[in-house]
């Protein structure tokens, strides 16, 4: 059973205190994208074997959105961070280089 | 025969004996004993049979890897099979009983499978039940559902009498295993200030290392067993728990402990185990090691054991399973058995050593004491049914030939031992093949990992594959730093005890006794015990196939019984490796999976139980509803009435009372279930038409709007109405399900996408009781009560029209009156605070006495309106309903940009004109169509089944049209209105209904509206 | 108006720690902008109480005030008065980015004291409640079995738990089944 760290409240909470909510970062597409661009927001997916960027709520507790980089494979988790940004923080980035170097996702590097 | 022994029995005390039975048999035992030696102490030789053969078995081992001794224990609320003797401590009127027999242990009718085990081989079951194919539902699934299992399941009538519960606990190190490695290990961690938690699986501390023997500083094991346990338990950072077995290991560092706290004690109150649910940084597993089997013909004749259980018998608890025993064995460590049996006055008559140049310094002293020691030989066949009567002997080097027999009433076997390492494997630690000790072992360089990527499991003592006294201590030392070091704490070296013991020549594999034995010996060299595999039956898979040992185990069985393969596994992978001409670690091992040892269902639900089982969720009104006849519906956790029953009533009458009242005078329904969120901030009225597929922001302050929501799919995911409060302030109810889920989708957009946005929103569901007045006398009854109260908010059609709202008060309570009808009938909703709603119910009850109030329930609330055409989400919607499908286009704002949904909706396939939309449905003869039925079409599809264009979504029996009315999505509805359909019941009926508007009463609106 | 009837009117039981229901208390639930000199001073103005640091309840001289999010606060005020702090806190915060509802009948509150009192919860909470971790002041938002709750520690060593009034009934229930006399860990002193 996961634990992550809430960045809000800095409580280390386990899985059931959290709610996952898919992967980060994705862009809204409304009125006026294409069909292929609205198909590719509703349901294309990373699915990584790695670093892999992810949502998840503190349910059970502050209540508030956070992100979560963290590696599927071995579960280490990089660092969790704000919800509201729309790519991971550099500090974020450079954690990952550091244990992962030459990882890569989407486009991130 | 096995007797308790004069002497020894270092955990028992002989001045308590204590009565218990087995298989209705009185028997005695003493304070200390577990059930296995208290069986023993009886000369109950015979403890079980085997699952497939029925073979009889006695006991093989002293510990939770003992595979035969299952016992189903006590009766009534306390019964329950499968539990091992080994691991129950005895206690005064345990009655057990022994299982997979019929009629009795001693004789057994399905013994006769013993004598068919050449047609029962591994993958009998995938072969012999393939055909005909039509016997497997008539003749063998019967057969094999009487045979299957090993105890009885508890009646069905009775019920746990223990509770149990949980216990959430954070340690910097937890120390699994409370022997000598474990203390030493604990001590370590300890000494650096860590908090440590120390889990001992059994009521006494120090492992094995008692009867094994060796000293420690110089000390007897004992003494300094109890001195550190003694220093531990003093320290203030360190919590000992014994009965308390580890028994997972998960991810991040999560330990299940599994504490049994009154099994040696049933009835003495509070709960009977406690599942400790442990957040560790680091772990040490000081789980020791499990004595291997020897895999020789009639190795699973009662009377055979593991050597050091032996020796545990007769050091523990003072009882030895034979007085003539034959010890056959690869390492020194069995020699330990012979001396100790010996020096309780048992006949050691022979010592088989496989290895050609036998042991080191204990077979000189063996030797020395006059036990007759021969190297190089092994046992072709113990022989003797229900026990051990006579062993033949021969070569180990040989297929079992030239055999010299001797008689003996018990067997020591050791095939060398496997470290303990489910813990270390369970979240991912990889082992080594350790050649010289044949075993496999934690690799170090490749523990599981934990959320900061480091390795958060340590292995200590003989879990780590240190066999020896002297290295185990320093190992766990070492352990203990380590561990403690990872968990942050400042290195700190502590000196490790001196462990000293005899010196031990090198063990020797040996995976089948003698060496090259016969077929006729493997089909009698057991693997499984407990599940009936054998060698040959291993070496069959191989034949046919089976390389992958994961595949090998599902096929034979092999350690699939419930002790997971703690005997079995090694040799049976060893037996796996040389059929395929391959090499142990690369067969490699099963997985291992929690639990290390079975835990009890009650422990895994804890508390909940009983009425905690699940919450329930509890209106202002409840008592009250309840003791007024309520027919309870489960609405999620809350409980809503389905209907007031009076006495002498059916439900469906009281549901047809209830329709028709509310129509004709006066009736309430407690809503105060639905969700209530308020939203608010400069930009709450663009959120609002962002979240509704309708124009909130343009609703008027003091007014009602019925909203839709639509998830970014498209689909409807919940309706209500909005109501405007103030000129940045709204109030939205949702679903009654949809309270929590809405108020979080509402929060995960401001949060993750306009987090730039400035609305804040509550949820104030449970701040207030929220009463429905419902009926042509509706306002009558609230006039009144103003009346009554002196004055309040003015109720007229004028001062409060259809679709608004007031706050005031009303009988002389603080009231939000919001004008809206979910029944097309004058309708008020009301919302109090929720610490007034019973007493405000209780006032509308009295004073509506001359309108002929009465409560009404959901499925009236379902009735009324359905009878009106109104969608509910959850009947009409899916999870695949768009608001076109209901003919709800009218909500769908076309002035607005965007809202979630809105892009969606432009997709090909929410567009087909082919999709099922809403229409009512008419059965031709009144009935009641049933729910959720299909109507049918023409033709067939690809698959051969008959085309369906439609389905009923709302079936009701409308007593105010006295007659069956439903709704239903139906491809092309709204253009075939009049034309009739069938819809097939389940019931063998065909239904048949005509399409028609879903408004079925008072289709202008009329009522609500006066 | 008749008088106000909490969840469970007063329900107690006693075991290794006492479980009493606290009866009707004044809460407030306000969001808005922490960073904002306005902000705080009107949650001064209610309570007396300075802004809770993250995670802890403040005390004030008039009421409490707890960190429940990043933007919202849970404030304490005695029940017959909620209404009266309300409007005075809507009138202070005029002209803030603010959301202040009265939540006080929306809950159902409890206390647990004596010597198991942090077992009691421990059994129920996946929250370490050891004294070095969980000290007076604390204040922590998490479930209690199968509901959310939040709860905090006094400095004579008793615990306040909130719940939802609608499951105030399973919270007793089960903090009572927690609290059985025969259930001591053994862990935790008072």
């Amino acid at each position: 059973m996961l634990i992550l760290e809430c960045p809000y409240c800095g409580v280390k909470a386990e899985e059931t205190e959290l709610h996952a909510g898919g992967e980060a970062h994705l862009k809204r597409f409304g009125p006026g994208s294409t069909d292929g661009e609205f198909h590719d927001y509703l349901f294309m997916r990373e699915n990584p074997k790695g670093v892999h960027f992810e949502r998840w709520r503190h349910a059970n507790g502050c209540g508030k959105w956070f992100h979560a980089a963290r590696c599927t494979m071995t579960l280490e988790v990089f660092g969790t961070y704000s919800a509201q940004t729309f790519e991971p923080p550099q500090e974020i980035r450079d954690a990952i280089t550091a244990k992962r170097p030459g990882w890569t996702w989407r486009d991130l590097k | 025969m096995s007797t308790r022994l004069a002497k020894q029995g270092r955990l028992i005390d002989r001045n308590k004996q204590i009565e218990f039975t087995f298989n209705g048999k009185r028997m005695t035992g003493y304070a200390g004993d577990t059930l296995a030696s208290a069986l023993l102490a009886n000369d109950q030789m015979m403890v079980g049979r085997s699952f497939k053969y029925h073979r009889p078995r006695g006991l093989v081992a002293a510990g939770s890897e003992e595979p035969n001794a299952l016992m189903q224990l006590g009766s009534g609320d306390r019964y329950e099979p499968n539990q091992r003797a080994t691991t129950t401590e005895l206690f005064s009127g345990l009655s057990a009983k022994s299982q997979n027999h019929w009629p009795n242990l001693e004789f057994d009718v399905l013994a006769i499978n013993n004598k068919l085990g050449r047609f029962l081989t591994a993958g009998f079951y995938y072969k012999m039940f393939m055909y005909p194919r039509a016997a497997w539902k008539h003749v063998y699934e019967p057969i094999i559902r009487a045979s299957a299992g090993l105890g009885k399941a508890p009646d069905k009538e009775t019920k746990d009498a223990d509770t149990y519960e949980h216990f959430y606990f954070f340690a910097d190190v937890v120390v699994v295993g409370g022997g000598v490695a474990g203390l030493q290990a604990a001590k370590a961690a300890a000494a650096s200030g860590a908090k440590v938690l120390v889990l001992e699986q059994n009521a006494y501390w120090g492992g094995r290392a008692p009867v094994d023997g060796g000293t420690i500083d110089g000390e007897a094991p004992e003494a300094w067993i109890e001195k550190t346990r003694a220093e531990l338990a003093a320290m203030d950072n360190v919590t000992l728990r014994d009965r308390c077995m580890a028994s997972g290991v998960y991810d991040h560092g999560y330990v299940l402990g599994y504490e049994r706290l009154t099994d040696h004690a049933p009835g003495q109150g509070g709960p009977r185990h406690r599942l400790w649910r442990i957040r560790a940084k680091q772990i040490v597993t000081a789980t020791g090691a499990i004595e291997r089997p020897l895999s020789f013909a009639g190795n699973d004749v009662p009377g055979v054991m593991l050597a050091a259980s032996m020796r545990d018998y007769v050091v523990n608890w003072g009882v030895t399973p034979g007085r003539k025993v034959v010890v056959a064995t690869n390492n020194d460590d069995a020699y330990r058995t012979a001396l100790v049996l010996h020096e309780a006055g048992c006949d050691v008559v022979r010592i088989l050593d496989a290895r050609n140049n036998g042991g080191g310094d204990l077979m000189e002293e063996a030797r020395q004491k006059g036990i007759r020691v021969e190297c190089g030989r092994a046992i072709a066949k113990v022989s003797g049914g229900k026990r051990v009567k006579k062993v033949a002997i021969c070569a180990q080097n040989g297929t079992g030939g030239a055999q010299e027999e001797i008689e003996a009433d018990a067997v020591a076997m050791s095939g060398g031992w496997s470290p303990v390492v489910h813990l270390w494997s369970h979240c991912g630690g990889k082992l080594n093949w350790d050649d010289a000790q044949a075993h496999f072992r934690p690799d170090a360089a490749r523990p599981p990992l934990g959320d900061n990527g480091k390795g958060f499991v340590v292995a200590a003592g003989s879990a780590d594959g240190e066999m020896a006294l002297g290295p185990v201590l320093v190992n766990a030392s070492a352990a203990g730093s380590k561990a403690a070091e990872d968990a942050g704490f400042p290195a700190k070296t502590v000196a490790a005890a001196a462990g000293v013991d005899s010196v031990e020549a090198p063990m020797e594999a040996v995976w089948l006794m003698p060496a090259q034995a016969d077929i006729g010996l493997r089909m009698k060299s057991w693997l499984d015990y407990q599940n009936d595999v054998k060698v040959s039956d291993v070496q069959l898979a191989a034949r046919e196939g089976y390389e992958s040992v994961e595949h090998t185990k599902r096929y034979t069985t092999l350690g699939m019984a419930t002790d997971q393969g703690k005997l079995s596994n090694i040799n049976g992978l060893a037996i796996l490796a040389d059929s395929l001409n391959s090499e142990i670690p690369q067969v490699g091992t099963t997985t291992f999976r929690p639990p290390y040892h079975p835990i009890s269902m009650g422990v895994i639900g804890g508390e909940a139980r009983g009425d905690i089982f699940q919450p329930v969720r509890k209106t202002p009104m409840y008592e009250w509803n309840d003791t007024n006849g309520a027919d309870w519906e489960p609405v999620g956790h809350w409980r809503r009435p389905f209907a007031y029953v009076n006495k002498g009533e059916s439900v469906h009458d009281a549901v047809n009372r209830e329709v028709k009242n509310t129509r004709e005078n006066l009736g309430l329904l407690d809503a105060s279930t639905l969700g209530k969120l308020v939203v608010k901030g400069p930009d709450a009225g663009r959120f609002l038409d962002m979240m509704y597929t309708n124009m909130m922001s343009t609703l008027k302050i003091g007014k009602c709007r019925y909203g839709l929501m639509c998830s970014e799919n498209g689909f409807l995911m919940d309706d209500g109405v909005v109501a405007r409060i103030d000129e940045d302030t709204w109030l939205c109810h949702t679903t009654t399900g949809g309270a929590e889920s809405i108020h979080g989708h509402m929060e995960e957009w401001l949060q993750t996408e306009w987090w730039d946005w400035k609305v804040y929103v509550a949820n104030v569901t449970e701040q207030f009781a929220q009463i429905a007045v419902v009926g042509p006398n509706a306002r009558k009854v609230l006039e009144k009560l103003n009346t009554a109260a002196g004055g309040g908010m003015d109720l007229s059609k004028e001062a409060l029209p259809f679709m608004e709202w007031r706050d005031g008060k009303i009988g002389g309570y603080d009231a939000r009156a919001y004008r809206i009808s979910f029944s097309g009938e004058l309708s008020y909703e009301i919302a109090v605070p929720a610490s007034q709603g019973l007493a405000f119910w209780n006032a509308i009850m009295e004073a509506g006495k001359e309108f002929g109030v009465m409560p009404y329930g959901t499925e009236t609330l379902h009735i009324l309106r359905a009878e009106k055409g109104f969608i509910m989400i959850g009947d009409e919607t899916d999870g695949t309903v768009i608001p076109q499908d209901l003919n709800l286009q009218w909500a769908l704002s076309k002035k607005k940009e965007d809202y979630l949904g809105k892009r969606a909706h432009l997709r090909s396939h929410m567009a087909d004109p082919d999709r099922w939309k809403l229409v009512g449905l008419e059965t031709v003869d009144g009935s009641v169509l049933p729910d959720g039925a299909y109507a049918l079409g023409e033709g067939i599809n690809a698959n051969g089944q008959k085309n369906v264009i439609g389905r009923v979504t709302s079936t009701y029996f409308s007593a105010t049209l006295d007659r069956g009315i439903a709704m239903g999505l139906v491809k092309h509805g709204p253009d075939r209105m009049g034309e009739v359909i069938t819809f097939p019941g389940t019931d063998g009926k065909t239904y048949e209904a005509k399409i028609v508007d879903p408004v079925f009463y008072d289709k202008d609106g009329e009522k609500q509206n006066v | 108006m008749s008088d106000p009837v909490s969840a469970l009117n007063g329900a107690r039981f006693d075991g290794i720690a006492s479980v009493e229901e606290a009866g009707l208390c004044g809460m407030i639930t306000l969001r808005g902008d922490f960073a904002s000199a306005g902000f705080a001073a009107a949650v001064n103005s209610i309570t007396g109480a300075a802004l809770p640091e993250v995670g802890r309840i403040a005390e004030g001289t008039e009421g409490a005030a707890a960190w429940m999010s990043t933007d919202e606060l849970l404030l304490m005020v005695p029940y017959a008065e909620v209404e009266a702090r309300l409007a005075a806190l809507n009138e202070a915060l005029k002209g803030e980015h603010a959301l202040a509802v009265n939540a006080s009948d929306a809950r159902a509150v409890f206390r647990i004291s004596g010597d198991g009192a942090r077992e009691t919860l421990a059994k129920v909470a996946p929250v370490d409640l050891s004294a070095e971790a969980f000290q007076p002041g604390d204040f922590r938002r998490s479930r209690m079995a199968q509901v959310a709750g939040a709860f905090w520690l006094n400095g004579e060593g008793t615990f306040t738990v909130v719940c939802f009034r609608s499951v105030g009934e399973y919270v007793f229930k089960l903090l009572s089944a927690s609290a059985h006399p025969q259930s001591a860990v053994g862990i935790y002193k008072a």
